[in-house]
């Protein structure tokens, strides 16, 4: 009996200790969106931060893929119980899931990522797509010999219509003339996922005149990207540099720095620097832009690179100022 | 080969589906071990998540209530000998009804809005099950095919719907306004501590009752009687007088109902709101639901159970493992509906076999 105790005396307190230590160390956790970690687009980017603050500091971090939506505040929960800090959450679907139980971890950080959550404890990353996507307008316009250019967002939804407002405004500053074809590649959030339909949806702009096009369909965005490859066009990509998946016939992508976003939250709470509040991330915070590397050297001529940095300086300048289809539910052009 | 002789009950009705869950796990544990990790531990953490824990024990109790109402709803047309795949559809399109109400009376209490959404989530889901049931009995488009396409309908409508018409201003992602918490279904850890954390609801005794009302529909009544004969023989049915095309619909408009419930358990009690796709693979669910437990309530009760089990001890892996990601788990939960639905007479001829006696033999030494 009074070994018994005494065991268990000694269990508890390993486990007490075990708690204790995961307060005082506590790990970040990464919780991905329906789309996946490897999603080669936005989830991919915040584990692509993840991996950074892992190799630069050697500490780990844990990760989960979700699978439904009932999943969602079983996955924060159960990272905030076992300690876990901060917990990043990359997509606008958190909100509702995140505004439920942060206030029940007060002590816990959490940082969402395309969405506003307004509490003391949790940091949200909101980024200025249509600057980016302006800048990706101006390469297309100038790339293009057809005159039509194309954008294929998901679905019909307020944020990719911002991607696909402001890659609008950017291909018009160009050339006024240019006709930009928008389709959807499916109704709702699964679309993110068919990969299939993207390619379609593609085939058929391209069929139509389009030699460039912008995806904004995360996952299903490979699909685009493969069409415009087939058919020696030009595509676009989104989020994650895409780049080096059809080297020649990525013109460039719309980085939207989810990575950073994710890197720096999990560095500010290991230095002890971490605030709530909301982030805003844009042209002159390098958290969007457009992509140049050596897969895409040879499609970028002197000029375009130009007019890039130009746009750039006038939009950090604030001489130009990239309408925010969120604000209206319009777009200008 | 000799004419084949039934097996006995037992090995029909429970060794059978065992032995299937089984071989799924087998090839499931080869999996788990080819990328390197314990498949022992895996079933340990898969059944500890599933029943360790009262949160977790919730979780599991949830996903079953959705698997029985989606199970019914293809029980229930099959013993009519209608093969419903639409319950994926006929669940969402429950979930317009269930929103359409809550939000017309969100404030009172739930014991006001509850049956409100149960019968306008019944309604909504019935209308959807109806069409396919009216083409098939008027016009001999066959159940199966369009019972898919309206899964497809209902995405593309439900989509529109809720991005356009549903959507409050101000609310980034496509839902629809939230039920005051007063309004809501009621969770069961209200009244029980031990689910605290958990989103299984009121629904799930609904679900329970289902059961027991199937049942008795099913097996006690004429009108049950009248499906059965459709479902065995629609050209006895016909010659003893039952009108197989008024029958056709009204079963149908039954399933679609059954199905139209878990629009109450998702969108009247864990989400509180409508959001696009919340069945979210739930009603596919219920057609493998539906074959392993033979189309009657106690199995379909008892599949229900694995399958949630399954799914919320998939995820208390992908949490705790680190090597199994959700694909991994997806495979597994494939598996079983591979073995139990599509493969689950596979097992038959070497069981029949083993429990085969020689008629002659039997007759000689038994007398």
């Amino acid at each position: 009996m009074t070994l018994t105790k005494f065991t268990s005396a000694i269990a508890g307190g390993v486990a007490l200790s075990a708690i204790l230590a995961g307060t005082a160390f506590a790990d970040p956790a990464l919780i991905y969106d329906g789309g996946g970690k490897f999603d080669k687009s936005f989830n991919e980017s915040a584990y692509n931060g993840a991996e950074m603050y892992k190799k630069e500091t050697g500490n780990s971090y844990s990760d989960l893929e979700i699978t439904g939506d009932a999943q969602r505040e079983q996955a924060i929960r159960q990272f905030a119980t076992k300690g876990f800090s901060p917990i990043i959450i990359p997509g606008f679907s958190w909100a509702t899931a995140l505004t439920t139980v942060a206030p029940d971890f007060p002590d816990t950080h959490f940082v969402i990522i395309d969405s506003v959550v307004d509490l003391p404890n949790v940091r949200s990353v909101v980024f200025k797509e249509q600057e980016g996507s302006y800048l990706v307008g101006i390469l297309a316009a100038m790339k293009s010999e057809s005159g039509k250019i194309g954008v294929v967002p998901a679905f019909n939804f307020d944020l990719l219509e911002a991607f696909a407002c402001g890659y609008k405004e950017g291909a018009k500053s160009v050339n006024p003339d240019i006709d930009v074809l928008e389709t959807y590649v499916g109704a709702g959030f699964e679309a993110f996922n068919d990969p299939g339909k993207a390619t379609e949806v593609t085939k058929s702009q391209l069929d139509q005149g389009v030699d460039v096009v912008f995806q904004v369909a995360g996952g299903a965005g490979a699909g685009v990207l493969q069409a415009a490859s087939d058919a020696g066009k030009f595509g676009i990509g989104v989020d994650s540099n895409q780049n080096y998946l059809h080297p020649g016939h990525v013109l460039t992508s719309m980085v939207k720095r989810v990575d950073v976003a994710a890197y720096n939250a999990m560095m500010d709470e290991m230095n002890g620097t971490w605030s709530a509040g909301t982030v805003v991330l844009g042209l002159a915070e390098e958290g969007v832009g457009a992509a140049f590397d050596e897969n895409n050297a040879d499609l970028i001529t002197p000029e375009m690179k130009a007019a890039v940095d130009d746009a750039t300086a006038k939009i950090i300048s604030g001489d130009i100022v990239v309408h925010d289809y969120r604000e209206d539910k319009a777009c200008p052009v | 080969m000799s004419a084949r002789v039934p097996l006995p009950r037992w090995v029909d009705v429970a060794l059978l589906p065992v032995l299937n869950v089984m071989l799924a796990f087998l090839i499931g544990g080869i999996v788990v071990m080819l990328v390197g990790q314990n498949p022992l531990d895996a079933v340990g953490i898969m059944i500890y998540g599933a029943f360790g824990y009262g949160s977790g024990f919730g979780y599991t109790l949830y996903y079953t209530t959705d698997f029985i109402f989606a199970g019914l709803a293809v029980s229930l047309a099959y013993q009519a000998g209608l093969f419903n795949i639409g319950p994926e559809g006929q669940a969402y399109v429950a979930g317009l009804g269930v929103i359409l109400v809550a939000l017309a009376l969100n404030g009172l209490p739930w014991l006001v809005t509850v049956p409100a959404m149960i019968v306008a989530g019944g309604l909504f889901g019935a209308a959807w099950a109806f069409i396919p049931g009216y083409l098939q009995a008027k016009r001999g488009s066959h159940i199966v095919i369009t019972t898919i396409l309206f899964n497809f309908i209902a995405v593309s409508m439900m989509g529109y719907i809720i991005s356009k018409h549903l959507k409050p201003d101000g609310v980034n992602s496509d839902e629809s306004a939230p039920i005051d918490a007063i309004s809501r279904v009621p969770q069961l850890n209200v009244f029980w501590d031990l689910f605290k954390h958990s989103p299984v609801n009121i629904s799930f005794i609904l679900a329970l009752l289902a059961l027991v009302g199937v049942y008795w529909l099913v097996w006690r009544t004429k009108f049950g009687f009248a499906m059965r004969v459709l479902g065995q023989n629609p050209t006895a049915a016909r010659y003893a007088g039952i009108s197989n095309s008024r029958m056709i619909m009204i079963t149908m408009a039954l399933a679609g109902a059954m199905a139209g419930m878990v629009a109450v358990n998702n969108v009247g009690g864990v989400q509180g709101r409508l959001i696009l796709n919340f069945v979210s693979g739930a009603g596919f669910v219920g057609v493998a639901v539906a074959f392993m437990g033979k189309g009657h309530p106690f199995g379909v009760a008892l599949s229900a159970l694995l399958f949630g089990a399954l799914y919320q001890g998939g995820q208390e892996l992908a949490f705790s493992m680190p090597g199994i990601t959700r694909e991994m788990i997806v495979t597994i939960q494939a598996l079983v509906i591979l073995f139990t639905g599509a493969m689950g007479d596979m097992l038959r001829p070497p069981l029949e076999r083993v429990f085969f006696k020689p008629p002659d033999n039997s007759s000689a030494e038994g007398g």
